[in-house]
């Protein structure tokens, strides 16, 4: 995704670059080979976004459509990955705010909630604890987790952690504070791995602790 | 080092971003510190774990989809 230093010390440009400059000059099959290498994460994004399949679809559509149509407007000193990933996350909050389900969900407003903040469960998980479940027990339990967490923790954590943005390119995509984003990012992961050790913690083992009822130190 | 001192860096030691001094101090508290040990490794697990299992399935006929819809929007003028 970044730009490779040569020897020489100079940039080389991303092949993402090349490909852009193909369809600017009007070859489509060069945009085909950039739905190819991005549709994937461009659906999660909006999945986790939407919660909803048929919308996410839509959105990947209309996001790849509208990437197309305003590619003269892509600058090349940004990344063509994050610059999709904008579009995105834009389309999908339209889409959410489209829906008009009375249930508002704004990932620019920070997130009163305390929970997760400070670990509780300090169980141990089994080693390779992914192994006890099948690959669609894992999906399930993995989906389940993730969508019980704040709109606006799940996009920072699938954005930072999950498509592989920086701490940076989040808080832009997202029109967010890098301070904003790094608390977020900790309360996310930490609300994960507190529900995830419901599932993932050994089975058999030292009779469990909670934060409080032992000497860990505050 | 306190187990609050520990959590507050604990995004900073998994993404690599402190200083070695730092990350001395943070893995020395790690070594004498079991519940922190656990809340780090079973964070990073959480990110693993994320990171290496597709949870939505690309639904099939959405990059033909997605070929129809761009070509369609080309016909009107690339």
């Amino acid at each position: 995704m970044s730009t490779i230093q040569s020897t020489a010390g100079e940039l080389e440009p991303h092949p993402d670059v090349a490909l852009v400059e193909r369809v600017r000059g009007g070859d489509v099959s060069a945009y085909d080979a950039l739905v190819r290498k991005y549709e994937r994460q461009v659906f999660r994004i909006a999945q986790h976004i939407t919660q909803n399949r048929e919308d996410a679809e839509d959105v990947t559509q209309d996001a790849f459509l509208k990437a197309y149509e305003k590619l003269d407007q892509f600058q090349g000193n940004s990344k063509f990955y994050t610059w999709l990933v904008r579009i995105a996350v834009n389309e999908s909050l339209m889409r959410l705010r489209k829906r008009r389900t009375g249930r508002m969900v704004s990932i620019d407003e920070d997130v009163e909630t305390e929970e997760g903040s400070v670990p509780r469960d300090l169980a141990d998980w089994a080693p390779d604890p992914e192994q006890n479940y099948n690959q669609a027990e894992l999906a399930e339990i993995l989906r389940k987790t993730i969508q019980g967490l704040p709109p606006g923790f799940r996009i920072v954590f699938v954005l930072r952690d999950v498509e592989g943005l920086s701490t940076e390119e989040t808080a832009e995509t997202l029109g967010l504070s890098v301070p904003a984003v790094k608390s977020r990012l900790l309360r996310a992961r930490l609300q994960l791995r507190e529900r995830l050790s419901r599932y993932f913690r050994r089975k058999k083992g030292p009779k469990e602790t909670k934060l409080g009822e032992t000497g860990m130190e505050k | 080092m306190t187990c609050k001192e520990f959590l507050a860096l604990l995004d900073d030691l998994i993404d690599g971003t402190v200083s070695p001094e730092l990350r001395t101090e943070l893995q020395a508290h790690l070594g004498r510190c079991g519940h922190c040990e656990v809340i780090y490794n079973t964070t990073r697990k959480t990110i693993e774990i994320y990171r290496s299992h597709e949870i939505y399935d690309l639904p099939t006929g959405l990059r033909e989809r997605l070929h129809s819809a761009i070509m369609a929007r080309c016909k009107k003028g690339c």
